[in-house]
């Protein structure tokens, strides 16, 4: 029999990930462990770095659109949203009021996409597989829906510099409509799963504490930032495109705990869903793009029948558009926080320079904070209720 | 709202720091100041603590590389309000080889996001508590997004695509 006095535990590094399934895409955890209980985690991220403001520098401004989509590829549109209104600001370029509604009901649907699947994914994490089955069935919805906007599912290219690539077609309306109308019911039903689950409050409740003053502190935005108690939504605070004509709200939780950070985001689906309806509902007749025959593309069937289209449509490919010289910063509330490009142009065809400001990125930050001292299982949660994708935090 | 000369993001700045401020640049709706280098951790913590400017969230801090011109680099730090809902921008301009002062004993945010302008750029942040790279490997040669840097790359065994080193 061992002797008392040999049973120390000793410190151990513990390696999580990249390849770890709850580690949400290809995030290493370094976890300084005593026993169960982290001494300090630390994230090495860029297992997915490819380079993509490198690659902005060397392309036209609209050729860098699709790269866009697939950054956080949970929420393409609001990326391609980002991007698009960094480059308008640079050219002056007021989009019409069509294509901000389109932009808005673009931009809602993705959010709704994007937290779908944090809640599904994190409920697979923590043993509710039923949450992600139900989960991916509702965003099966949002992406048929994107697929008669656009025709792509994941990486939409949907918004282009001047408005957007295609107008809605006449039935999308009804289907969409249907979808929001459905949607705050399949919520409940997650509800009914998960929000008095003895095991879901347990792993959750009390789980990953950041105060309101550490979190701003570190740079943390979105649904992260306001369940601890801080209501700051770029939507409401510097409305952009037409959202201050819509009545929703901003919610927010108390104890900034992974509980939170869940109804937060369960609750900011339903904000969503009324947003697009009253969207729908107050969609004004027009074109989808501004009349800029120097920056905006001709329409298709103008391509296959007019000859000055087909050359303007050549010319706009190959040799893309100028952008005045200066630099601008446009930021939107994407579902996982403040999503942010600053563009320098050196008054060429091609970004001088990009930086996006992924909110991925600076949201894993309150990894170590918000695992210290707490158990190895908490890390699941932690990382779930933080929602990282890594086409966003690598770049 | 449309941001003039007389918004107490520039008054109050210029009144303070009038010495330190190199240039004033305001365009759409963005307020930039060009600031001297030894000045930025003044600053910083004037615009954080100031009751009227509230500055307390660093959304972003990146880097400029104007190769071939001098002073080659810029770094840009992106300020934000949450109370007063303003945003700011400074900037410093440095020579290749100058390090600039770390802002991460005013935000931690600044940690990660001083180790990718590190990591990209090459330029040292002083006071920085783990200034290590976080994107690259470790053993990376050079910094990727300056511009005498190739866009596929150094060649290498990994790499036969890339340009070859001169």
């Amino acid at each position: 029999m061992a002797n008392n006095n040999e049973l120390v535990t000793k410190e151990i590094t513990l390696s999580m990930g990249p390849q770890h399934p709850s580690t949400h895409g290809v995030l290493h955890l370094l976890l300084d462990m005593k026993g169960e209980k982290i001494v300090s985690a630390y994230p090495d991220i860029g297992y997915l770095h490819r380079g993509t403001e490198k690659i902005a520098e060397n392309l036209l401004y609209h050729q860098f659109v699709p790269y866009t989509d697939r950054l956080d590829y949970m929420a393409g549109m609001s990326n391609n949203l980002a991007y698009v209104m960094a480059v308008e600001k640079l050219l002056g370029i007021e989009v019409t009021e069509r294509a901000k509604y389109i932009r808005v009901v673009a931009a809602e649907l993705s959010r709704i996409a994007g937290h779908l699947l944090c809640v599904g994914a994190w409920g697979l994490d923590l043993g509710a597989m039923t949450v992600l089955l139900y989960a991916f069935r509702e965003r099966e919805m949002v992406l048929d829906l994107f697929e008669m906007i656009c025709g792509a599912r994941m990486t939409h290219n949907y918004l282009r510099v001047g408005g957007v690539r295609y107008d809605l077609q006449p039935a999308f309306k009804e289907k969409c409509l249907e979808f929001v109308d459905l949607l705050p019911q399949r919520l409940k039903d997650y509800e009914q799963l998960l929000t008095e689950n003895r095991i879901w409050l347990k792993r959750n409740k009390g789980v990953g504490v950041i105060s309101a003053e550490d979190a701003i502190n570190l740079g943390l935005s979105g649904p992260i930032l306001r369940s601890s108690g801080v209501k700051w939504d770029i939507r409401k605070d510097e409305p952009y495109l037409v959202y201050d004509r819509f009545a929703f709200d901003i919610p927010t939780g108390e104890n900034g705990d992974c509980f939170d950070r869940y109804i937060v985001r369960m609750e900011e689906m339903r904000q969503a869903a009324k947003i697009i309806k009253q969207a729908l509902s107050q969609i004004p007749d027009g074109k989808p793009c501004v009349d800029m025959p120097e920056v905006v593309l001709p329409p298709r069937k103008d391509i296959e029948t007019n000859m000055e289209a087909l050359i303007n449509h050549f010319k706009l490919i190959s040799h893309g558009f100028k952008v005045p010289k200066g630099e601008a910063y446009a930021s939107i509330e994407s579902p996982k926080g403040e999503l942010g490009f600053y563009i320098v142009s050196d008054g060429s065809e091609r970004p001088f320079r990009v930086k996006i400001r992924a909110p991925s990125f600076v949201n894993l930050q309150a990894i170590s904070p918000m695992c210290k001292d707490r158990y190895l299982a908490d890390v699941i949660a932690v990382v779930s209720s933080l929602d990282p994708v890594f086409g966003e935090a690598d770049k | 709202m449309t941001i003039g000369p007389d918004s107490i993001l520039v008054k109050k700045v210029k009144e303070r720091f009038a010495p330190f401020i190199l240039d004033t640049l305001i365009s759409r709706n963005e307020i930039t100041h060009l600031i001297k280098k030894d000045s930025l951790i003044d600053i910083c913590r004037f615009l954080k603590d100031d009751s009227e400017l509230q500055l307390n969230f660093l959304s972003d801090v990146l880097g400029t590389d104007y190769f071939p011109q001098k002073p080659r680099f810029e770094v840009v730090y992106h300020l934000y309000s949450i109370p007063k809902k303003h945003r700011l921008r400074l900037k410093i301009k440095i020579e290749d080889g100058e390090s600039v002062p770390s802002l991460t004993s005013i935000w931690s945010s600044a940690d990660w996001a001083e180790r990718e302008t590190y990591d990209m750029f090459g330029i040292r942040f002083d006071g920085h508590p783990n200034l290590r790279r976080i994107y690259m490997p470790e053993d990376w040669e050079g910094f990727p997004l300056r511009k005498d840097y190739p866009l596929k790359g150094y060649k290498d065994q990994y790499n036969p695509y890339g340009e070859e080193k001169k």
